[in-house]
């Protein structure tokens, strides 16, 4: 199979088991980095900070990155229209049935499960990008000191800057990762 | 006609407006959806957002096809979803395609080097809420911590873990129901 039409049938499936928001996605696109290697842990870290800094669904503004990575325009639009096609679907289908579908013990049950499995799935996804952005793996298996394991300066500023959005968490993203841009170009990361 | 048009131009609106998605879309859908153009009202947007949430896709999308499906059918449903998507395909091509051209520079992998620990900043606070919204009681726990374990440790396809997940959650809560009504 093509990898255009195996990237379209990702992306579709991603919109059908992506439950609950834009953050959802980030596990799919994480296994599409490990299992087809289409794009890197970083490039993926790129992309959330690229979603994150401009307008519109994060997780439609990653299938557009990803698509136009791997295929330029016409893969961007191809990976969009894969990710929302299924919700106009289910959605068609749904509004039909709105009342039932609500009020359904069945849906809630379901529901009861995947909230927290949703949870679990990116805590695990995210795992990888903080392992590649904060360690030096490579580093601290070549010289086997504990010490070389952490990338410092990474580490440094994430807790400055972590510190700093608890303090104000109604602060923008955008200043966030402009202020990571900055540092990262002033301490030469 | 002048509806689809419409549905498409507004939702382009939105689209282009909001940074984030999901909630960050109210204030806009509010504006135009409910006071400019009457297609619906706020305890339907509540509606719609509520189902949203537990139908798979992205909410905003999901909002967007329910607006128009109400207004004009399959049709109506497919524009709007057009129009909320097509700011993010213009402007994301264009962001791509410089970083592309630029990722070479010595001084733009500085800054994507220190854009990734913003990430890992911005994940955190974001897992730390989705945490506590989504995350209650031992069952709750258990299924989260289960699910990281299989996702980070195993090859299982995210697919499958995530139909797991959705049977879980139905069996619990039919064992749970059966549970009050005997008692």
């Amino acid at each position: 199979m093509s990898d255009f039409i195996r990237l379209c049938i990702e992306f579709f499936k991603t919109g059908l088991f992506a439950v609950g928001g834009g953050l959802a996605s980030i596990p799919f696109l994480k296994e599409m980095a490990v299992k087809y290697g289409w794009f890197t842990i970083e490039d993926l870290t790129t992309m959330i900070a690229v979603s994150e800094s401009t307008p519109g669904p994060i997780g439609v503004n990653m299938a557009t990155y990803v698509g136009f990575h791997m295929y330029g325009l016409a893969g961007g639009i191809a990976a969009t229209l894969s990710l929302v096609a299924p919700s106009i679907i289910v959605i068609c289908i749904v509004a039909k049935i709105l009342e039932k579908f609500r009020s359904s013990p069945i849906v809630n049950g379901v529901f009861e499960g995947l909230r927290p499995a949703v949870c679990g799935l990116i805590i695990a996804a995210v795992m990888s990008i903080y392992i590649s952005s904060l360690l030096n793996v490579s580093l601290w298996q070549s010289t086997g000191n504990m010490l070389s394991l952490f990338n410092w300066k990474a580490c440094g500023l994430f807790a400055v800057l972590l510190a700093f959005y608890l303090y104000k968490p109604k602060i923008h993203p955008i200043v966030i990762i402009c202020a990571a841009a900055a540092a990262g170009i002033v301490f030469g990361f | 006609m002048k509806v689809l048009w419409d549905l498409y131009v507004s939702w382009f609106k939105m689209g282009l407006f909001t940074f984030g998605g999901g909630y960050a879309m109210l204030p806009m859908i509010q504006k135009e959806v409910i006071e400019k153009h009457h297609w619906a009202t706020e305890d339907e947007i509540m509606d719609y957002y509520a189902i949203g949430q537990v139908t798979p896709g992205i909410i905003a999308v999901n909002t967007a096809t329910f607006v128009g499906y109400k207004i004009k059918g399959v049709i109506g449903g497919i524009l709007a979803t057009l129009g909320v998507i097509s700011p993010s395909i213009i402007i994301i091509s264009v962001i791509a395609g410089l970083i592309s051209n630029f990722s070479e520079l010595e001084v733009v992998q500085h800054a994507l080097r220190g854009i990734q620990v913003a990430v890992c900043v911005l994940m955190f606070v974001a897992i730390k809420n989705l945490f506590k919204k989504g995350v209650k009681g031992t069952a709750g726990l258990i299924i989260c911590l289960s699910m990281f374990a299989l996702s980070y440790f195993t090859n299982i396809s995210t697919m499958i873990l995530v139909i797991i997940a959705g049977a879980v959650g139905y069996v619990l809560s039919t064992v749970r129901r059966k549970g009050g009504a005997e008692q």
